[in-house]
């Protein structure tokens, strides 16, 4: 009796290694400098998507290794080599800025590993650098803002300044807005970004005010979006020019600027891919546990963290653990999991076709301030580099 | 050119320069005086910024809250000086980079589990909110010159203070000799723990008076301390003259250079090229002002007169 027991007690560890295996994610974010309020909300987004699915992807048992970028690319290479060489995982996930996923690429890619970005969209990796291994639960960097130079012209602004940081995605964003924005653009500045980021914007503002614009648009993302809009508004631009942004005003600056009482952004517009109002099953039940668990809305990078992590179980579940490359690619492709957006397809380029809807600032029924959605201003759609991408 | 553009982004400039001039006269008030290389000067910018903050919310005012939190900066300014850079006088420079680099460390994640990593919005009282109109085109906003008129009064305060009192007096004898002015009776442990702490209040006001504009954050003091270092180095170390003109200049370079360089580079070269160099360049202006002072004029354009 005994015996059998044991017999079988080693049978089932057997057959367990053999078949029950974890799937490693690291997930690479800003967990230091100011823009570690950024990497806090995405970690808290997996560590909440991690709770939902109990830790496991079906019978594989799921485990997030997250390390820390510091906002800079050289050390988010680190940080993704010491994944892909030292814990080995399979999944590499994360990535806040597209200078540092630009980094930090070949170190994942040229591993054999799959790298999901789950919040930068540099065009460079929408077009050649396209990899059948690297998947966006996000948008391409142009996007939203090409959603708000469409907005623009429905709005009947006939001349535009431009502000954003001089990195790889500011240029981006200007790229994508003067896309499809039909009017002029009167004047541009691109200011230093980095840890020692320009946060005093006194002669671009008062340039801008000079130029005559119908309005300004920027983007200014993490910490940089507080103090831009504390000089617009102690400048006095809001009756005379218009604040159009992308990835500025969000879950993370409008608690701050709740609390300092700069009520000028209340019914600003900005565009976006998600929105917490959006109603969908798994949107609920993710902004509702979200608020529940941290007493704050989750930002648009928490939203794509979390989907993320859905997605990597998912698939894992579909292609019965990690062992096949090409199953788990496949299952990853057919996008085939309840994302918070509601449900999207994958491009040629592995970056989603899904719609971009215009958002205003309100107060919630709590008094406190959020988005929700006013209008959808694309439907399905795909970015402007997937031709430039050889995958099929 | 439009005359009152170039107006307001002179007195922006203006306003940096004076923000600049606070980091860097304590900055160079230590290492004159004390000859102490002091890095972490950029954290008692980010905690005097953080205490303003905090302050502002409890006490409901940000004047108020710049009056109080100016002494407790002090007082941490004089803690710095008794428990780490007192035993350190009489090691060499790097000894005084290590340890003020690892303060830099302790500091910051002091304030990050003390106020978490997501820094913190100042309000302004509504009459230092709105803009005041100098002329029918000359609109400034009403809180840029206050800040304009607290750096020119903590300027004029700190001439008069080391030129005509006794506590100055003691100061530049302590700059040029301090062995003598130790054995003339003079406390110079007391002296050194002063100014210190002089300094470290003027890095806290120049962090609570750029914190309504920014916002107090981890790390903003990374920002102003290089910029500051420039000016040091640019006015002559230990200076306050070169100090003040430095700053003011270096200001003044670093914002009509973000302002008008596109423009004045769209006079030679495509319109293209200008939106990207420029940009480019302007970062880089102050630094190519630093080398060239450093290699025309190594010691600085107003070295002080007795080291």
């Amino acid at each position: 009796m005994k015996r059998t027991f044991s017999a079988a007690l080693a049978a089932v560890i057997l057959a367990g290694s053999a078949w029950a295996d974890t799937a490693k994610i690291g997930f690479v974010t800003t967990l230091t400098t100011p823009a570690a309020v950024i990497g806090n909300d995405m970690k808290n987004a997996v560590d909440l998507a991690m709770e939902h699915l109990g830790g496991k992807a079906g019978d594989h048992d799921l485990e997030v290794i997250f390390a820390d970028d510091g906002f800079a690319p050289e050390t988010g290479k680190q940080a993704t080599d010491k994944l892909v060489k030292q814990d080995d995982v399979d999944f590499v996930a994360g990535y806040i800025w597209s200078h540092v996923l630009l980094a930090s690429r070949k170190s994942a890619l040229d591993a054999g590993k799959f790298l999901i970005s789950t919040n930068a969209g540099p065009s460079q990796m929408a077009g050649k650098l396209c990899n059948e291994n690297f998947f966006s639960t996000s948008w391409q960097n142009d996007q939203t803002p090409m959603a708000m130079g469409e907005v623009l012209n429905k709005q009947g602004v006939k001349s535009l300044y431009i502000m954003a940081p001089n990195y790889a995605a500011g240029k981006d964003m200007v790229a994508g807005v003067e896309r499809t924005f039909k009017g002029d653009v009167v004047g541009k500045d691109l200011t230093k970004w980095g840890a020692d980021a320009q946060l005093d914007f006194s002669a671009e503002l008062a340039k801008a005010k000079a130029s005559g614009a119908d309005g300004i648009f920027v983007f200014y993302p993490g910490a940089a979006a507080g103090a831009f809009v504390k000089q617009y508004q102690q400048a006095g631009l809001k009756d005379v020019l218009p604040l159009y942004s992308v990835f500025t005003v969000d879950a993370i600056s409008l608690p701050k600027l709740q609390a300092a009482g700069f009520e000028d952004i209340l019914g600003s517009k900005v565009t976006q891919q998600w929105d917490p109002s959006l109603d969908n099953a798994a949107n609920k039940a993710f902004v509702g546990d979200f608020k529940a668990k941290y007493g704050t809305y989750p930002s648009f990078y928490a939203a794509q963290s979390y989907d993320a992590i859905m997605m990597i179980a998912a698939a894992v579940e579909q292609a019965g653990g990690t062992g096949d490359k090409d199953a788990l690619r496949a299952a990853m492709k057919a996008a085939d999991f309840d994302s918070v957006r509601g449900s999207f397809t994958y491009g040629n380029n592995n970056f989603p076709v899904q719609n971009f809807y215009l958002r205003e600032v309100v107060a919630d029924a709590d008094g406190n301030w959020t988005t929700q959605v006013v209008e959808t201003v694309f439907e399905n759609h795909q970015d402007s580099f997937a031709a430039d991408c050889k995958l099929p | 050119m439009d005359i009152s553009l170039f107006v307001i982004q002179t007195l922006n400039g203006l306003q940096l320069g004076l923000l600049l001039f606070l980091v860097a006269s304590g900055l160079t008030l230590v290492f004159g005086i004390l000859d102490f290389v002091n890095l972490a000067h950029a954290s008692l910018y980010m905690v005097g910024a953080f205490i303003c903050a905090s302050l502002t919310f409890v006490l409901g005012n940000f004047l108020i809250a710049v009056v109080v939190a100016l002494p407790i900066t002090g007082l941490i300014g004089w803690a710095v000086e008794r428990f780490v850079a007192r035993p350190l006088y009489s090691r060499d420079h790097l000894d005084h980079v290590l340890a003020t680099f690892g303060l830099i460390l302790v500091m910051e994640t002091l304030a990050h589990i003390i106020w978490g990593p997501q820094g913190i919005a100042v309000p302004l009282p509504a009459w230092l909110d709105g803009q005041v109109a100098l002329t029918e085109t000359l609109v400034l906003p009403s809180y840029r010159l206050v800040i304009i008129a607290a750096g020119l009064a903590a300027a004029a305060g700190l001439f008069w203070l080391v030129n005509y009192t006794r506590l100055g007096m003691l100061i530049r004898a302590g700059a040029s000799n301090r062995t003598m002015v130790g054995a003339l009776g003079v406390n110079i442990e007391m002296l050194f723990a002063l100014v210190f702490a002089i300094g470290a209040m003027l890095a806290g006001l120049a962090g609570m008076l750029i914190s309504p504009i920014t916002e107090a954050s981890i790390g903003m003091g990374n920002n102003v301390i290089i910029t500051a270092f420039v000016v040091i180095i640019v006015g002559g170390i230990g200076s306050m003259k070169g100090a003040f003109i430095a700053a003011l200049l270096i200001g003044l370079i670093d914002t009509l250079g973000r302002a008008f360089l596109d423009d004045i580079f769209k006079l030679f070269m495509t319109s293209d090229a200008a939106e990207n160099s420029a940009p480019a360049i302007s970062a880089m202006l102050i630094y190519i002002i630093m080398a060239l002072v450093l290699a025309l004029r190594p010691q600085g354009l107003f070295p002080p007169k007795v080291r």
